[in-house]
């Protein structure tokens, strides 16, 4: 043993040091405003902004503006400005239904000199020319550019936060450690400015921002995720997820309904059933997907059944030559409500 | 007449012509192939190595539009990365750190030509991929490293294994996590992640480069402007024109003087058709007057000898292209790249057909061959039909003395012409120079073969043989010029050569030992980054058996854009004698107060006019330092500019004290062998497998065998030069004597006996072999004496003291005399063999 020791030293001396993740425990809730800023201990993180857009032609679009934060398992202990320690990614994505396939753009970088970053005193995320921030009064605003489209805008909250699960602790599957923080905007007035091409068009529209950080997501046998978050025209709002297995089963489901009146249901695995109904198979990817779903949903006294209907069926966003994930990101509606519907892990297995 | 016949005609004699002689035709044609050939096959292995070599470098560089680089090892602070990123236009930008570096399993080695060398280069993946693509692969973490599949063969390591890099005097141990599939295949590029790069190799805080990708609709001009005035001192911008122009420069020279030597032995061709024109113009004299008789016009004529010089050319420069395209498929997979100049690294460059420049070679062939055939054609057209009809052979008159003052000024002329400075960097002019003399020795001979044979001629009492041999040459100097035209143009060019050569060899074997006082050297390879610093240097010092150490630290510092590096090498030089360590050229200047002196070789007087006395700026330490040149030294190790700076000037501008190479004194009892390892060990790990130990011995052999090796190819053209000139004598030689037959029959009928005919070719032989040598060799010496003095100086920015080898001289001229003695010995006993009455009668 005592000759085994200098080895083990060295041993210990040349293996990196890799980040502690912090966990997510549910007796430490979300608080707001201190919970927009970014959770860099945390191994996960993003910024997640939906909506539809009405243009003065009275034409619409659905569009997506999503920053990622991730802290990959690098040496700690490195003290270049270069290290890895955190890494920014965003997509963003505009449905036009007259084009019948998504415009989207992304952006990636290594966190650091200013270049790319995530603040974590409030919402305030740059990587490179795009932005999301969270001003003083309150409000957001973002600007992206990518592939022949271009966003500025101003969200409005209307609403007050919905802290999802309990307090902001949201359970994403059987073990209580399988979880994150979560809470939503919903109800976000929108306005500002389209660029499509070289034309720039005024907009307004209504959004919905969901914000989700964790260590821990998905369970092992989790192949996939679907989520739908819904403005009701009353100024309601839904918000459901479900975590399938390989077979398409849930392994996990939650969400929560809160009424015009402002009163919040927290919904439990066994209150959210989602039908795939008849799926749109990718003619690029191959990839059939349940684009227009079937969800039942069981509130206290009653059950809300929705027919989901997407803006069009080609929403599909392939972001696998850059890195990231091949996913169905798109504008839906239900009778008396509009949202988004997110469908990933149909194509390949989502890794988190 | 109608407009058939001379065509007819043409056709007859032409091809009658060549039925009649095929030896000879071939022959001349054989020339203009060789010749051809030789230059086409130098063209094609250039152009594949330049090729291949800016391939490399672009493989390195990853193609970016444009690239800010550091101007020394040392890098540029890294906050010049996310303030280039904010620029408009700049669409992406990846910061990159680039070292030298070695992989540790494979122990450095004088003789190992850069073996287990890499350029190590440092990315942010996620950054690379939208600006250097190539070099991408899978991702290889923290602890991976991507190879170039060159770098994978030459370390002989596969993919999975572990592997460790020294560079900047650091070393560390990644793992193979794959190869780079965009990389070039011959260039050794490990690949690892910036921050890894930064953190073990010592380099936080500091980039070697930045890559950058403009935006589709930015404007290059602007952008440049923009990034100009945002870099600091020790930073340049740089773009794929500057380098090309830097890839160009620095083996430009070496190019052209290679392709001048090719052209050396066309033109030597070109004298070879020249003779066997001119004879077979002479033999045929009746056959053209009496086609002139019969109504041919002169015009006609003159056209005739023309194509017929373009069709040996035509035939010459096919079978030279054929020739030329295999010499350099041969010479590329045996020499490599660089033709053994060392210029090109370890790639082996690819070879294609390339129909432009064959064409153009050809073309010069056909060219070259038809300007040889011009003055014979002019002769032809010139004679008067009613001589003519009746004589064939020389129609000079023997009593009229040749012309002296038409080669006097082409040899005024080329004199001029070496006084010339040098176009676009090259010693075009000296080239012309060269080739005025050249034309201009050539020129005089006939006058010179009266002006050498005068003093022989006066003697009285020879042999009949010598006698006949004497007067024949003085009686016919127009002839016996044609036969000296070879022997002259490929003597003095070989002189030349062998001259500049062994000036050049004997003055770097007088630097090497100049350069090499001491008893061991030490190089740290790759070390340029970091080197040993002062604590490593006090334990490397304290190695007993050691009586004196002097460290060195070498840096190259990019002072131009489009220029390779400079090298500064910081020794402790004493100000008041730096003699002592440098190898000077003229005095030094005295040093003003509060001036930091310089010492500058002479490839920097050239290059950046660093005239002794005035100041130039140097990126040391991060800031551009004024510095005060005070002198000039020699050194033929770096063709692009060195620098010298004493040790205690570099600390203080630079404040690294790091070394990078040392010169260690032994105690007179102390065993070399042994104090070796023992300093290997004395050193800190990391650095120990990049230590490489010289004693000067062994360097200077191998600093010798390099320079023949370089000058190998060199070898080869002079001696395939000569072979052409020699043959070109034999041809001359047997079509004389041919043409002779008549005047052998005529001196056996007043009982001059066949031996002393022989002996009288022989003797004629030997004089004009000893004549041409002769004349050769002063022609030489005075065409090195425009190489040493001229194109050296020009193209490589050197300078050298003029040694004449004068074994070789009296080598060369024995073998010309005894070669054309014996060439015509031969020749004369064809043309003595048939019957002797016959022969006049044919005549009569």
């Amino acid at each position: 043993m005592r000759r085994l020791a200098p080895l083990l030293l060295l041993l210990a001396a040349a293996a990196p040091v890799l980040p502690d993740y912090a966990p997510v425990r549910p007796e430490a809730p979300v608080v707001l405003p201190r919970d927009h800023g970014a959770h860099p201990a945390f191994r996960t993180e993003w910024w997640y902004v939906t909506g539809w857009l009405a243009l003065p032609d009275g034409g619409r679009r659905g569009f997506q503006v999503t920053f990622f934060r991730t802290r990959p398992p690098v040496d700690q202990r490195n003290p270049s400005a270069f290290a890895a320690k955190q890494v920014i990614f965003a997509h963003a994505a505009l449905s036009d239904p007259a084009r019948g396939r998504l415009r989207h753009d992304q952006r990636i970088a290594r966190a650091g000199f200013g270049l790319a970053d995530a603040a974590t005193r409030d919402t305030a995320l740059v990587l490179d020319d795009w932005s999301l921030r969270r001003r003083r009064d309150g409000r957001f605003v973002t600007h992206v550019a990518g592939d022949g489209f271009a966003l500025d805008l101003v969200l409005t909250p209307t609403q007050a936060a919905i802290l999802q699960g309990r307090s902001g602790y949201s359970q994403k599957g059987p073990d209580p450690r399988e979880a994150s923080y979560y809470f939503s905007l919903p109800h976000l007035a929108v306005s500002g400015t389209l660029g499509e091409g070289r034309q720039r068009t005024p907009v307004t529209g209504t959004a919905w921002l969901d914000r989700e950080w964790s260590s821990t997501l998905l369970n092992r046998r989790a192949v996939g995720w679907d989520w739908l978050g819904l403005n009701m025209d009353d100024g309601g709002a839904l918000t459901l997820f479900r975590v399938r297995d390989g077979q398409g089963r849930p392994v996990w489901a939650g969400g929560s309904w809160r009424d015009k009146a402002g009163r919040l249901t927290i919904l439990k695995p066994g209150d959210v059933i989602f039908s795939p109904g008849r799926p749109w198979r990718s003619p690029r990817t191959g990839t059939a997907w349940p684009v227009s779903p079937t969800i039942t949903v069981t509130l206290p006294g009653r059950r809300l059944v929705l027919a989901v209907v997407p803006l069009f069926p080609d929403q599909e966003l392939d972001s696998r030559r850059g890195g990231g994930p091949l996913y169905w990101e798109g504008a839906v509606s239900v009778p008396g409500g509009r949202g988004y519907l997110e469908l990933t892990g149909y194509g390949a297995p989502l890794k988190m | 007449m109608t407009a058939g016949v001379p065509v007819t005609a043409a056709r007859w004699m032409l091809l009658g012509e060549w039925r009649a002689h095929p030896a000879r035709v071939v022959t001349a044609a054989l020339a203009i192939a060789i010749g051809v050939a030789l230059g086409f096959a130098v063209h094609l292995v250039n152009a594949s190595a330049l090729d291949s070599f800016e391939r490399a470098l672009s493989s390195v560089n990853g193609a970016a539009d444009m690239q800010v680089r550091a101007a020394t090892p040392a890098g540029f602070a890294e906050a010049l990365y996310p303030r280039l990123a904010r620029l408009p236009g700049v669409a992406d930008i990846s910061p990159v750190v680039e070292l030298p570096a070695r992989a540790a399993h494979i122990a450095p080695d004088i003789a190992g030509a850069g073996r287990g060398r890499v350029t190590l280069i440092g990315l942010d993946p996620l950054r690379a991929i939208a600006v250097t693509p190539s070099l991408v692969g899978r991702p290889g973490g923290e602890a991976g490293v991507l190879l170039s599949r060159a770098a994978l063969d030459a370390l002989d390591r596969r993919i999975g294994r572990r592997i460790t890099l020294v560079a900047a005097g650091r070393s560390h141990a990644f793992t193979i996590a794959g190869v780079l599939p965009g990389a070039s295949t011959d260039q050794a590029i490990a690949v690892i992640d910036i921050a890894t790069a930064q953190w073990h190799f010592g380099q936080l805080g500091r980039l070697q480069r930045l890559d950058i990708r403009l935006g589709s609709d930015a404007d290059p001009v602007a952008v440049r402007r923009a990034i100009t005035t945002l870099l600091p001192a020790d930073a340049i911008l740089a773009t794929p024109e500057a380098d090309a122009r830097r890839t160009d420069s620095l083996s430009r020279a070496y190019r052209v003087n290679l392709e001048m030597l090719a052209m050396v032995a066309l033109l030597t061709g070109g004298f070879l058709v020249y003779s066997a024109q001119s004879l077979s113009v002479a033999r045929r004299g009746p056959q053209f007057a009496l086609l002139r008789v019969l109504g041919l016009p002169r015009r006609a004529l003159l056209a005739q000898v023309l194509v017929e010089g373009a069709a040996l050319g035509l035939a010459g420069s096919l079978l030279g292209i054929a020739l030329g395209q295999a010499l350099a498929d041969v010479a590329v997979s045996r020499l490599g790249g660089d033709l053994g100049g060392g210029y090109f690294g370890a790639g082996t460059p690819h070879l294609g057909f390339a129909p432009g420049p064959a064409a153009v070679f050809a073309g010069i062939g056909i060219i070259v061959a038809m300007v040889s055939s011009l003055l014979p054609a002019r002769e032809a057209a010139a004679a008067a039909p009613a001589v003519a009809l009746k004589t064939s052979g020389a129609l000079g008159d023997p009593r009229r003395a040749a012309r002296l003052w038409p080669g006097a000024v082409l040899l005024a002329l080329g004199g001029l012409a070496a006084l010339a400075p040098p176009i676009a960097g090259l010693p075009l002019l000296g080239y012309a120079a060269m080739a005025l003399l050249l034309a201009g020795g050539v020129a005089t001979m006939p006058a010179l073969v009266r002006l050498l044979l005068a003093p022989l001629r006066r003697l009285t009492g020879l042999p009949p043989a010598l006698d006949l041999a004497l007067k024949r040459l003085w009686g016919a100097p127009q002839q016996a010029a044609v036969a000296l035209c070879g022997i002259v143009a490929s003597t003095s060019l070989m002189v030349a050569m062998a001259v500049m050569v062994a000036s050049f060899r004997g003055s770097v074997d007088d630097w090497l030992v100049a350069i090499l006082p001491s008893d061991i050297y030490l190089h740290l390879e790759g070390a340029e980054g970091g080197g040993l610093d002062p604590a490593g240097q006090a334990r490397l010092a304290a190695t007993p058996g050691i009586a004196s150490i002097a460290f060195v630290r070498q840096v190259p510092l990019r002072l131009a854009a489009d220029r390779p590096p400079v090298l500064l090498s910081a020794q402790p030089i004493d100000r008041a004698a730096p003699g002592r360590r440098l190898l000077l050229v003229g005095t030094p200047r005295p040093v003003p107060a509060g001036e930091t002196p310089v010492w500058v070789s002479e490839a920097m007087l050239w290059l950046y006019d660093a005239r002794p006395g005035t100041r130039l700026m140097l990126p040391i330490g991060g800031r551009l330092q004024p510095v005060f040149v005070a002198g000039v030294w020699r050194d033929y190790a770096r063709q692009f500019g060195a620098i010298a700076m004493a040790d205690s000037d570099y600390v203080r501008l630079s404040g690294d004290a790091g070394k990078s190479e040392a010169a260690i004194d032994a105690r007179p009892d102390t065993n070399i062998d042994r104090l070796i390892p023992a300093l290997r060990r004395a050193l800190p790990p990391g650095l120990a497998e990049q230590a490489l130990f010289g004693q000067p011995r062994q360097m200077r052999a191998m600093a010798l065998t390099i320079f023949d090796r370089s000058f190998a190819i060199t070898y080869a053209l002079e001696a395939i030069a000569i072979i052409i000139g020699l043959v070109g004598v034999a041809a001359t030689f047997s079509a004389q004597t041919l043409a002779r037959t008549r005047e052998f029959g005529m001196l056996r009928h007043i009982g001059v006996s066949r031996r002393q005919i022989g002996a009288m070719l022989g003797a004629e032989g030997a004089l004009l072999g000893l004549v041409g040598g002769l004349a050769g060799l002063a022609l030489g010496v005075v065409m090195s004496l425009v190489l040493i003095h001229v194109v050296n100086p020009q193209s490589f920015h050197w300078t050298m003291d003029t040694r004449l080898p004068w074994g070789l001289f009296g080598t060369l001229l024995t073998a010309l005399v005894v070669a054309a003695a014996g060439t015509a010995l031969l020749a004369g006993r064809r043309a003595l063999s048939g019957d002797a009455v016959r022969a006049v009668r044919e005549d009569w």
